[in-house]
């Protein structure tokens, strides 16, 4: 509108006219809902709302009114075109949740596809065995120690009260490591039991001493379901003033509830170790077993022999102790239900991915 | 050691209906293991009777000799009439008495009797072997009752051949010999059951004469403290083994050999104490008991020949050598089928030296056995007595007037226990008095000793037990007896393991794990998490597998530690690499059609002190000094932990997202940078290099340094490598040195800047040759601390560049800790990283 509709001219304000109007609104509102998408809808916003659009014509005509009829004509204009912006808005807004809706169906996938594009790796249950005895054990303030396992004779023999002599020594099927000269005078074996770091324990810190050792011992047993030339223990060592063998059955007893569950239970029987005076044999009970609540054999113990003491610079008189050990493997073992332990060793990946979740 | 309860019940009044569980529950508390019960009056169901062989047909034209029997087994099959049975067994004739099950019985093992057609003729029944009842091995003939036995045909048989016992095989630990003796084991279980015992040791033994029955000289006193020896002249060579005495050899698994042999097995087993019958005849001269002289040689009864060494113990004639003395007696002075002049010998044989020598031949006879674990040495003289006793009785003869006895033991020195120790020890109350009783219950003489307050007049006595000390003397049967400690088990195992309560100690706040400790938990979850799968690998290598993985002559890998008695003659080293077993691993699970594989494995490698020696001898009176243990301890192979991986197939699989992606050499080297990494190893203190290291491909192997030093390498195994060991294509593999990384101080938080990055892409052009971990390195060198990250997002060779050009581009991002980067400042350390590059590396801007 660029100039001034004067004198008036009545044909030019035809568009003022209210039947006009209300016909603008129908035909926006019939044209908007006849739209079918939001873009097509956008298509329609030049014609009904846009410059040349009835509505804004018609608002341009009001300037050419006399003064007396703006107000009502203004008034009329503004109402209509009010109307088709709601209309617009409220089907932009149906068609744009329908479009929404539509994405959402049109988007679905299968989400049973397998998703193994990555293979799952594991730990070792054996390694994960040993972790969690080691964490309930520092959780008693006791701490992880470590020894080599290619050791001394002296460190696996001699030093735990087996002398060069004793039958015991003979019924540990040592693997001795063999000397330059290809003899098995070297004075080295592959550890037969994880004692060995009670030597090395007791030789390198003073009490009070609080360790358990997990690891891989040697044997020169045949391979076959319930042997294995290489398996693992963990052993208990304490060290302190005042250790009696009451200690003893609480710790070992604390160690199967946590292994083996609350209502797991320990026996003794009377046995005999080089390294321990008096010594046991000690077995747990558990409902769990997969044949049943039963006892199952665990491992030996026993007060630390004080000879074994005063080879490693503790003094026996100030000082008492106790140890114990246990078979790792067949720890899991009997936990899991492996009958074979040659599973322990193959590597199959499929054993340690079954075993890698759960406790 | 087997033993039935029968012969147990000789000497201890066990209760008379005592079930068979009870028995065991007491043997197992008392520390004797129970490795199985066989009850023997289980083992045969039906009618087992004695028969009498009426009539013999024997059966031709069958493959071999049958016999059809006609045997009388009284009314026990109802009718009265002969059995007729059909025999494979030749060794009877009419008129001996045979054990015969009747249809309807089931033999050991589930074998049922029937009447069945066979070889033509009706068999009702069976004849049996001692085999076929389980009595022992013997399937050369049926059993045929000896004439000492008074059973009629139709009787049970069971009594008649010992089918009316228990029989417990026992496992004695290695410190209680006694128990491997019906004397030891009845003293045990008088415990348990609080019964009477009838020690066969306390029979009247007469001692030894000043003259000997045979002249012999003990020259070493320390490997034979007792000799006692006592002739039998006149036996009958013809006499047999009772039938009793047969029967209690066999179920402990002795065989029976002839009268003499059998009655120094029998009393070996009552009293415990192994002996030896010479036939006296076959020796000449007077007996010399001494250490051998090293290469000696003796033919032991085994029919060995042995050279002997200069700490075993014999026992010589004129001949030299004819026994070795504890473990084995020799050929030619053994009992013979016309032996009738019998030497029996009962001695005592230093423990350690019986050890020894048991061990250097490999003979672990039950006379070995018993003496490594400890023989009472004041029983001789009664187990002479009474193998002279049971020989006169059963095979005749006259014993010698004339006893021997040399006796060089020491008395038992008495042990001081402090009264209250059993207490302190094992956390019960034990009065003084229990102390007391329990000890004497096992044959402890206890006497007060010295009250170790006596200074002090107001002293508590034996009523509370603190203070005191007890003198204590062990039996002479319980060698095993020498610490206050060993009392205490005595204590704590007769009164009972189960009174111990159970308390825990409260241990001092401890430290956690070693960062050791936790850097292996990280790399080990790290890898699990990429998804590799850990595997914990034998060992054992074999001498080929050097050569195998093309290690060079003088590889750091090549010297390994050898076991002198491997398992298996293949495998004698341990690893020096933890890739040779853990690529044995990957073959296995290859072989089992898995295809896609990453495994690990995190363990000790072993590396040989080479030329360090023999560790020096320390001995365990006292602790070795901490030089001692060192000198000794640089002896000790060195086993640093490793982490090894493997990768072989397809590393992400295909699948229904589209092809898969087979693992490569940068897989296993990006792996080795995540370990890095998860050791707490910050990338900038890592640099990795093209190197060459067996057993990798040469052009594709990494060796990843950390401060510059090399701590392991990563890529592709090399061809050769992969053939030898019959690999897949392109199996790439890492290995690092866990123990070889620096332990990683606590890392300074970085400045994180708020404000804009300015992203910057160069693209450089410069030899292939360069590596391009040395660009990044120039790049970074460069562009100075406005640069926050290198990324290198295209690797491009082309014609265009030239042959030997390649084009790396790099999207460098640069920020500012305090403020936005002008355009200008951004190009301007951009433009001082290319600067680096280009006179480093000849690098231009591509394009430029």
């Amino acid at each position: 509108m660029t100039y001034r509709n004067d004198p008036y001219d009545p044909k030019q304000v035809a568009l003022l006219d209210p039947a006009a109007l209300a016909e603008a609104v129908a035909d926006a509102t019939k044209a908007f809902t006849a739209a079918a998408d939001p873009d097509a809808l956008t298509a329609l916003r030049p014609a009904h709302l846009g410059d040349r659009s009835p509505v804004s014509l018609a608002r341009r005509e009001i300037g050419a009114l006399p003064p007396a009829a703006k107000s009502d004509a203004g008034k009329r204009v503004n109402e209509a075109r009010r109307a088709i912006e709601t209309a617009y808005a409220d089907r932009a807004e149906v068609l744009e949740r329908e479009q929404a809706e539509r994405v959402l169906v049109e988007e679905r996938v299968d989400v049973t596809l397998p998703f193994n594009r990555r293979p799952r790796g594991a730990r070792h249950p054996l390694s994960v065995l040993m972790e969690s005895i080691s964490d309930l054990f520092v959780g008693m303030g006791y701490e992880v120690a470590e020894g080599p396992e290619v050791d001394l004779e002296w460190v696996n023999f001699d030093a735990l009260n087996i002398p060069a002599d004793h039958p015991a020594r003979g019924l540990m099927d040592t693997f001795h490591i063999a000397s330059a000269d290809g003899s098995a005078g070297s004075g080295l074996v592959l550890r037969t039991h994880t004692s060995t770091v009670q030597t090395r324990t007791m030789l390198s810190r003073k009490p009070p001493i609080y360790v358990i050792v997990p690891g891989r011992v040697y044997r020169t047993d045949e391979i076959d379901a319930t042997h294995s030339p290489v398996f693992h223990q963990a052993e208990g060592l304490v060290v302190d003033k005042g250790i009696t063998m009451a200690h003893l059955r609480g710790t070992l007893d604390h160690f199967a509830r946590a292994m083996f569950g609350p209502e797991a239970k320990t026996r003794w029987r009377p046995h005999y170790f080089p390294f321990t005076e008096p010594s046991a044999e000690f077995d747990v009970w558990f409902p769990e077993h997969r044949d049943g609540p039963q006892w199952v054999e665990w491992g030996g113990c026993g007060m630390v022999n004080p000879r074994v003491l005063r080879a490693c610079g503790v003094d026996p008189e100030v000082y008492s102790g106790f140890a114990f050990g246990m078979g790792i493997d067949r720890t899991l073992m009997v936990r899991h239900g492996v009958s074979d332990i040659r599973h322990l060793f193959e590597g199959d990946v499929r054993f340690s991915r079954a075993l890698s979740t759960g406790a | 050691m087997r033993v039935s309860v029968s012969w147990l019940r000789e000497y201890v009044d066990l209760p008379a209906d005592l079930p068979t569980g009870d028995l065991e529950q007491a043997l197992v508390d008392l520390g004797i293991e129970v490795e199985s019960v066989v009850d023997l009056r289980e083992s045969v169901t039906g009618q087992l009777v004695v028969g009498e062989v009426r009539e013999i047909e024997e059966l031709t034209g069958f493959k071999k000799p049958i016999r059809f029997c006609r045997v009388d087994v009284g009314a026990a099959n109802g009718t009265g009439e002969p059995q007729e049975i059909v025999c494979g067994a030749r060794n009877f004739a009419p008129g001996d008495r045979v054990v015969v099950i009747l249809p309807g019985g089931v033999l050991p093992g589930g074998f049922a009797i029937g009447a069945r057609k066979t070889y033509g003729h009706n068999s009702a029944g069976m004849i049996c072997s001692a085999k076929e009842l389980g009595l022992g091995d013997d399937h050369s003939g049926i059993i045929v009752l000896p004439p000492d036995v008074s059973a009629k045909p139709g009787d049970d048989a069971r009594p008649v051949v010992g089918l009316d016992d228990v029989v417990f095989e026992l496992e004695i630990t290695p410190d209680r010999g006694y128990a491997l003796s019906l004397r030891g084991l009845a003293r045990e279980l008088s415990h348990a059951f609080d019964v009477p015992l009838r020690d066969p040791a306390l029979v009247p033994a007469p001692g030894g004469t000043p003259t000997p029955p045979y002249p012999v000289e003990v020259r070493d006193t320390v490997g034979c403290d007792r000799f006692t020896a006592r002739l039998v002249r006149g036996v009958d060579p013809t006499a047999p083994t009772p039938s009793w005495m047969a029967q209690r050899l066999v179920t402990a698994g002795i065989r029976s050999i002839s009268l003499p042999v059998d009655i120094t097995n029998y009393v070996m087993l009552e009293l415990g104490q192994p002996m030896h019958a010479f036939d006296a005849d076959r020796i000449a001269g007077p007996l010399v008991v001494r250490r051998a002289e090293a290469g000696e040689k003796l033919t032991t009864l085994d029919g060995v020949n042995r050279v002997l060494t200069a700490d075993d113990m014999v026992i010589c004639d004129d001949s030299g050598p004819i026994s070795l003395a504890a473990v084995m007696g020799g050929e030619t002075s053994e009992v013979v089928a016309g032996t009738t002049t019998v030497l029996f010998e009962a001695a005592h044989w230093d423990p350690a030296m019986v050890g020894r020598t048991a061990r250097r031949h490999k003979l672990f006879s039950e006379a070995a056995k018993r003496w490594e674990r400890g023989v009472d040495p004041a029983v001789a003289l009664v187990a002479l007595e009474r193998a002279v006793r049971l020989l006169t009785e059963h095979g005749g003869g006259t014993p010698s007037a004339e006893i021997l006895d040399i006796d060089h033991v020491r008395p038992r020195t008495p042990i001081t226990l402090p009264a209250d120790l059993p207490t302190r020890r094992v956390g019960v109350e034990y009065p003084p008095a229990r102390v007391v009783a329990l000890l004497e219950q096992v044959g402890c003489t206890v006497a007060q000793g010295v009250d170790r307050l006596s200074e002090d007049p107001g002293a508590v006595g034996v009523a509370s037990g603190a203070g005191t000390a007890l003198s204590v003397t062990p039996p002479t049967w319980r060698p095993d007896l020498t610490d206050p400690a060993d009392l205490v088990e005595e204590v704590v195992r007769l009164d009972g393991y189960d009174r111990v309560p159970s308390v825990l100690p409260t241990a001092p706040p401890g430290r956690g794990l070693t960062p050791r400790q936790r850097r292996r938990r990280a790399v080990a979850v790290s890898l699990a998490e990429r998804g590799y799968v850990e595997v914990l690998a034998h060992p054992f290598v074999s001498p080929e597998l050097a050569d195998q993985l093309g290690l060079p002559a003088d590889d750091s890998r090549r010297p390994a530690v050898r076991l002198a008695n491997p398992l298996s003659e293949e495998e004698p080293l341990l690893r020096t690499t933890l890739l040779g077993p853990l690529l044995g691993i990957l073959k296995r699970n290859l072989g089992r059609g898995h295809r896609d594989l990453a495994l690990y494995e995190i363990g000790a490698v072993f590396h040989p002190r080479l030329g360090a020696g023999s560790p020096p001898a320390m001995g365990v009176d006292r602790r070795p000094t901490d030089a001692e243990f060192a000198a000794a301890d640089a002896v000790v192979p060195a086993q640093p932990v490793h982490v090894a991986a493997v990768l072989a197939g397809d590393l992400d699989p295909a699948g229904w997202w589209g092809a898969g992606r087979p693992a490569g050499w940068a897989d296993a080297i990006e792996s080795a940078r995540d370990v890095l990494a998860a050791a707490g190893i910050p990338d900038e203190r890592v640099e990795v290099r093209a190197a060459e290291y067996a057993p990798w491909h040469p052009g594709r192997c990494a060796e990843l340094r950390v401060d510059g030093a090399v701590v392991g390498h990563a890529g592709e195994l090399h061809p050769t490598v992969v053939a030898a060991l019959e690999l897949p294509r392109r199996t790439c593999a890492l290995e690092l040195d866990l123990d070889a990384l620096p332990s990683t101080p606590v890392t300074p938080a970085p400045t994180v800047s708020g404000f804009p990055p300015a992203l910057i892409d160069v693209a450089l052009v410069l030899d292939d040759s360069v590596p391009a971990e040395q660009v990044r390195r120039a790049l970074e060198a460069g562009a100075g601390e406005l640069l926050e990250d290198v990324r290198l997002f295209d690797v491009y060779a082309g014609a265009q560049l030239g042959a030997g050009r390649r084009s790396l581009a790099y999207k460098l991002t640069f920020r500012a800790p305090d403020r936005t980067l002008t355009v200008e400042e951004a190009l301007a350390a951009r433009d001082a990283a290319v600067a680096v590059a280009a006179e480093r590396f000849g690098a231009t801007l591509r394009g430029a």
